[in-house]
């Protein structure tokens, strides 16, 4: 008894050690500035003031709207793109499989340190910079994304596959009308790591971005926290934190599961 | 029979689909993983600002990053985030999990506030813990001085900038390695425990000869992503220090980013960058050996 009760305090401890900071930016971004260093979370002088004052001085709203776009289509992408390369390896039997499954692997184990520089020059040569396309194209496919739907696809049963090529069924048929649907937890896993990936990344923004409409949110905040443009107003820091988590935070709510064994099998694998 | 063999066919034919279905991962392969490898074995032995022409200088970027007491800087500063991120991490994530890997209440509520710092953006977690860590300001001054402590110069000693982002990265990152832990405890098969239990061993006994060993594997791989990790930390500092003060929070990656982005030198950076991927696999590699051997 006394054995569990403290293990449940410790616990406690623990999730107030990890959620406290979150409240404290909440609370901290509705509060008056000269409460926020106050340890409560509690003020009587509640206002939106910092939100209004974070959506007129900075393109927040825009660079909201940059994220989304560019994290959705990276999703799409990964997701198609990642489920028909993982199908063909799965099911499909063809020259050179083999050696494109080892590449794969292979591109996993790469440091992106060693392709980080090189991949900037490429934007450049291509007259990317400061465009949507230089954000998205890096990732638009992910090894790691092959890897975990070709996994799956071999366990469905090759006989289901069979039926429907002899009903006439074409591939990409087969691919997007029979093991789609089949495959929901998967795409759902994938897709949520992938957007999480995405809407969190600021290196690869801050290195092909300059042009502030275009700059993605994170990176946005980035500038606004260190170019001095917040001029240490902590409220309006707090409020453009919060506003930066929330999408994340919203969609973890929803999809915690997969969230959380997607992250764990991607550890396994990875 | 024949009916048969047309089936056959047709399946065969179907088959050869294949090279459609991996055509654009091919070009996207050449484009942004082969092109930029090839690339940046060109770019070592250049000297190049983008704007002017490629000037070949054969291994003088190697000569100058072996005589660079900022690179040494920046490999040691990253070894200071490992050496004390590693072990917290290790024994903050076992804890929890051993807690969490039992029959208790909110287990699922639990898991999932330790798990959140994971899913919220870096950018976010260094502006929270640059107020807590405020040396007038912050919530962790406040809270060590209430209770009597002195305060702690978190980020603007040269000492403790480091290992306070190590802290900060553990915080953050810890839920998932509660995750993998809780995996591999609930993989140990319960017949050993309770032969043990027969023996007379005791909890700890067990926890020490059954819990570690047989926990090797996701200890191996807890170890490599948070090198993995510690090689790549980057938004932290850029946020919370800009790699001061007196260059101690100067991690590769900021280094690599400003000798590229401030100085323009991009064949120097591609070097940074070819020598700390060197650096992550034979750590990496080091690691797994000397945990692997470790005697059970």
């Amino acid at each position: 008894m006394i054995r569990s009760f403290s293990k449940f305090s410790f616990l406690i401890i623990g999730a107030l050690i990890f959620a406290y900071p979150f409240l404290w930016m909440l609370a901290g971004s509705v509060k008056p500035e000269l409460e926020i260093n106050e340890l409560g979370l509690w003020s009587s002088n509640i206002s939106l003031h910092s939100y209004e004052q974070v959506l007129t001085k900075i393109p927040i709203a825009r660079a909201f709207l940059n994220s989304m776009i560019v994290s959705l289509s990276t999703t799409v992408s990964v997701v198609l793109f990642g489920s028909m390369v993982g199908y063909a390896l799965a099911k499909l039997r063809f020259f050179g499989s083999k050696l494109l499954y080892v590449l794969i692997l292979f591109t996993m184990m790469i440091p992106f340190q060693i392709t980080l520089i090189p991949q900037y020059i490429l934007m450049v040569k291509l007259g990317l910079t400061d465009t949507y396309a230089s954000l998205i194209a890096p990732t638009m496919m992910s090894a790691f994304s092959i890897v975990v739907f070709r996994q799956f696809f071999m366990s469905l049963p090759q006989a289901l596959i069979d039926a429907a090529r002899i009903d006439g069924c074409s591939e990409p048929g087969i691919l997007f009308r029979l093991i789609w649907p089949l495959s929901r937890p998967v795409i759902v896993t994938v897709a949520i790591l992938t957007f999480m990936a995405s809407w969190n990344d600021v290196l690869w923004p801050l290195m092909v971005v300059r042009e502030r409409t275009l700059m993605t949110m994170p990176q946005l905040v980035t500038i606004f926290v260190i170019g001095g443009e917040a001029e240490s107003q902590l409220g309006m820091q707090l409020a453009a934190a919060t506003l930066l988590a929330l999408p994340v935070v919203i969609a973890y709510a929803f999809f915690q599961r997969y969230f959380i064994e997607g992250m764990a099998y991607t550890g396994i694998k990875g | 029979m024949s009916q048969k063999a047309n089936f056959l066919k047709a399946i065969r034919q179907s088959e050869r689909h294949g090279y459609w279905f991996v055509l654009p991962y091919v070009i996207f392969f050449l484009l942004f993983v082969a092109y930029p490898l090839v690339f940046s074995f060109i770019l070592i032995f250049h000297r190049w600002n983008i704007v002017t022409p490629m000037e070949w200088i054969g291994l003088k970027n190697f000569q100058r990053l072996f005589s660079d007491p900022q690179f040494f800087k920046a490999m040691g500063n990253t070894f200071v985030f490992l050496f004390i991120h590693i072990p917290l991490q290790i024994v903050v994530a076992l804890s929890f999990a051993v807690l969490l890997n039992s029959k208790i209440k909110l287990r699922g509520f639990f898991r999932a506030v330790y798990f959140l710092p994971v899913v919220v953006s870096g950018v976010v977690v260094t502006i929270l813990w640059q107020n807590l860590y405020s040396y007038d300001y912050g919530v962790l001054n406040s809270i060590l001085h209430s209770v009597g402590f002195s305060k702690v110069p978190w980020l603007i000693d040269p000492g403790f900038a480091m290992p306070s982002i190590a802290i900060m990265a553990t915080w953050k990152n810890v839920g998932i390695y509660i995750v993998l832990f809780l995996v591999g405890l609930q993989n140990i098969p319960k017949e050993i425990y309770e032969s043990a239990n027969l023996d007379g061993a005791n909890r700890y006994n067990q926890f020490v000869k059954i819990t570690l060993p047989m926990l090797n594997p996701t200890m191996v791989l807890i170890v490599a992503l948070s090198t993995i990790g510690g090689f790549s930390l980057f938004i932290e500092p850029y946020v919370l220090t800009g790699g001061g003060p007196m260059q101690s929070t100067m991690s590769g990656m900021l280094y690599i980013y400003n000798q590229a982005f401030y100085f323009g030198h991009m064949g120097y950076a591609a070097t940074l960058g070819f020598v700390f991927a060197l650096a992550i696999l034979l750590v990496v590699l080091l690691q797994r050996k000397v945990i692997e051997a470790e005697p059970t």
